[in-house]
């Protein structure tokens, strides 16, 4: 038998359309919007405030242990191209996201703060609590693709996880299924660089991230993840493939941590500072930045006062949640939700711990 | 009513609540066109089609993860693992997500899923195929673990257990698919989970047991009664957790003598749990130490010695007489 060839192309694309000058490509320009331009900048804007207060808020002891997304904010422009009735289902350095989706802020302060109630999610909004289990959420978002195809919805379900997820047997069952069943589904990796101490290079053999869709036969594309035009005109891409039947579809967007993997550890001990400066100049942020005060959308006194108008938001929320909690919490809910009827044994437990409790107080 | 076997009991289940519920789903390896590999799931893709009776990648943490995402959406899925041996690469999904995404969320989400597993011993099979580990899914606070030992209450515990708006881990005593047949009625029937059911009464020892080993026991009993006199009450668990220490401690209290018999191993196995409910709320009336009859602390050997692991009815005869003796 003669050794043939099976030709399969490989072509990895990568989109940027805003440079780090803040300069635009015209052709490639997804011609957002005024208000949703500036919608979006201010969200990237708000999330930056919040993460810088969390992580003083946690050196002050005030919360604990918490992942910041310091760099991640463009993120944001693959939520802006979903509806309210698809779904968004998160890892853990989503903020910017969920907080675009509806969730609050008062929410992740309970969650970094120790209370079960940031997972509690409002009715009506579509996003999934956080999921730490590192890409075992991927799978989570094609059975719900699954799910809105059997009902005939054209919704679409969009997961996020990070460049070491992509590791995880999980990411590759989940990517296999969606393909196999052509779900609705968003891959959305957030490749910035980092799996806490372990680089990028040592995560995968591979040279894209993205190129990983080839061996599932479905779409893959390199974003640049710290432009949040090129974010949102992939993603729309993507998600309006998913809602008109075309099946899934896998975005490496390339940004970085620029922060800690979370406040317990030091990134000194592993990256340069070098490596951080050379990352800084390309902060989504900034570019976008330049580029609306080059649209005239932005003018130094406008940037002041949405600055001040996100702190203040920020303030506020903090200031709900500290009302919130000092009201205090009731240990004897944790008993609450474990399963829909609590079953006789579990009241047991409970009605064990409120006479603990009880005789303590006494 | 037609005398059915627990392999058709459970396939009645599954079609007559697809039948009734269009939110009910069939996922998992061979579950399709082969009918599932014990052909459990017979039939079902011809009445249903391809979309609610799904034959899925090999990936046993992907059918989890993915039946968790279907349920999120108000889906009701019955995955299957092929075997329970196998399973273990789902469990991840299971104790991480199934059962906590009611409590993470407050009770905004919830996991109405099914995981079904053939599992012990008994049918001469190779490794990773006889083994019995409820003990990990009965430790995982958030699910439930359901158990049947006839045809008939199989198929009621299945409906019950589609019904239920949490995750339910369904384990089937392989051993007991084709072993007898049943008078199980066409009209619907369901059993309550969480409940133990007293299968004989007597009053001289008390037999706690579940699954497949409910055949030896029961064996054992008819025995015990037939040549000795002795009037043993037996208690089917049905569902090993949440834990019904109701009719149990009850029974003891009555007894006084008690012996626990399932195929998992010993050491932190359901009898472990069962002895210390007894302690704690039955001591004062116990004649004798309980006595567990149970698999050993080692992996189930290959069936040429299955038979000596598992617990037989000369065992649990053995273990009676002792108490009694006592």
């Amino acid at each position: 038998m003669p050794r043939k060839a099976i030709n399969l192309t490989c072509k990895v694309e990568y989109l940027s359309i805003l440079d780090e000058t803040g300069k635009l490509d015209k052709k490639l320009d997804p011609s957002i919007p005024d208000d949703l331009l500036l919608r979006l900048y201010r969200a990237m804007l708000l999330a930056r405030r919040f993460d810088e207060r969390m992580l003083v808020l946690q050196r002050q002891g005030k919360i604990g242990t918490f992942a910041p997304i310091k760099g991640q904010e463009a993120q944001v422009g693959a939520a802006a191209v979903l509806e309210p009735g698809d779904w968004l289902v998160p890892s853990f350095r989503e903020m910017p996201s969920e907080l675009w989706r509806g969730k609050s802020m008062e929410s992740v302060l309970f969650t970094y703060g120790g209370y079960n109630e940031g997972g509690y999610i409002p009715e009506g909004i579509n996003n999934l609590p956080v999921s730490i289990p590192v890409g075992s959420q991927t799978l989570h978002a094609v059975g719900l693709g699954y799910a809105m195809k059997y009902r005939g919805d054209k919704s679409v379900a969009m997961v996020f996880f990070g460049d070491g997820a992509t590791s995880e047997g999980d990411f590759h069952e989940a990517m296999n299924f969606a393909a196999v069943f052509r779900t609705p589904t968003v891959f959305m990796c957030q490749n910035n660089h980092w799996a806490i101490s372990v680089p990028r290079s040592r995560q995968s053999h591979s040279k894209t991230l993205a190129q990983k869709a080839l061996a599932y036969d479905m779409p893959g594309i390199q974003l640049d993840g710290n432009d949040v035009l090129a974010v949102y005109a992939g993603a729309k891409e993507a998600v309006d493939r998913a809602r008109s039947g075309g099946g899934p579809t896998l975005i490496e967007l390339v940004t970085y941590r620029m922060s800690m993997h979370t406040t317990a550890d030091d990134p000194k001990k592993y990256r340069s500072e070098k490596e951080v400066e050379e990352w800084e100049k390309r902060d989504p942020i900034v570019r976008f930045e330049k580029y609306l005060r080059g649209r005239n959308l932005l003018t130094d006194a406008g940037v002041e006062e949405m600055d001040e108008d996100v702190r203040n938001e920020v303030r506020e929320a903090e200031e709900r949640w500290l009302e919130q909690i000092g009201k205090g919490v009731d240990p004897l809910d944790m008993f609450d939700h474990a399963y829909a009827e609590m079953p006789p044994s579990l009241r047991a437990q409970k009605e064990e711990l409120e006479r603990e409790l009880s005789e303590k107080k006494r | 009513m037609p005398k059915i076997n627990m392999v058709q009991a459970i396939n009645l289940a599954l079609s007559q609540e697809m039948e009734k519920d269009d939110s009910v789903v069939v996922l998992g390896e061979d579950v399709g066109v082969d009918g599932g590999v014990f052909r459990v799931t017979d039939g079902l893709i011809d009445r249903f089609g391809p979309e609610r009776v799904i034959d899925t990648p090999l990936a046993e943490s992907g059918i989890a993860g993915f039946s968790i995402g279907m349920a999120l959406y108000g889906l009701k899925p019955v995955c299957e693992m092929q075997f329970s041996g196998f399973s273990y690469f789902a469990m991840h999904q299971m104790e991480s997500h199934a059962a906590r995404l009611r409590w993470r969320s407050g009770g905004r989400f919830s996991v109405p899923m099914v995981l079904r597993a053939p599992y012990g011993g008994g049918v001469r099979a190779l490794e990773h195929h006889s083994e019995s580990r409820e003990a990990y899914w009965a430790h995982t606070p958030g699910l439930k673990t359901v158990i049947p030992s006839s045809p008939r209450n199989a198929r009621a515990l299945l409906v019950s257990a589609i019904r239920d708006p949490d995750p339910v881990i369904f384990y089937e005593p392989k051993a007991l698919y084709r072993a007898f047949r049943e008078d199980v009625p066409d009209e619907e029937e369901t059993l309550p989970i969480g409940k133990s059911q007293i299968v004989r009464e007597g009053k001289d020892v008390t037999l706690i047991s579940y699954g497949a080993s409910m055949r030896p026991v029961l064996e054992a009993a008819s025995e015990l009664s037939a040549r000795h006199g002795i009037e043993a009450e037996v208690i089917d668990l049905l569902t090993v957790s949440p834990m019904d220490d109701e009719l149990f401690t009850g029974s003891a209290r009555k007894t006084g003598r008690v012996v626990v018999v399932h195929e998992a191993p010993r050491s932190f196995g359901p009898g472990a749990e069962i002895v210390a409910r007894l302690v704690e709320k039955s001591f004062l009336f116990l004649e004798a130490p309980v006595r567990r009859v149970t698999g050993f602390d080692i992996v189930i050997p290959l069936y040429q010695r299955e038979t000596e692991y598992l617990p037989g009815p000369e065992r649990i005869l053995k273990a009676v007489r002792e108490t009694l003796d006592f």
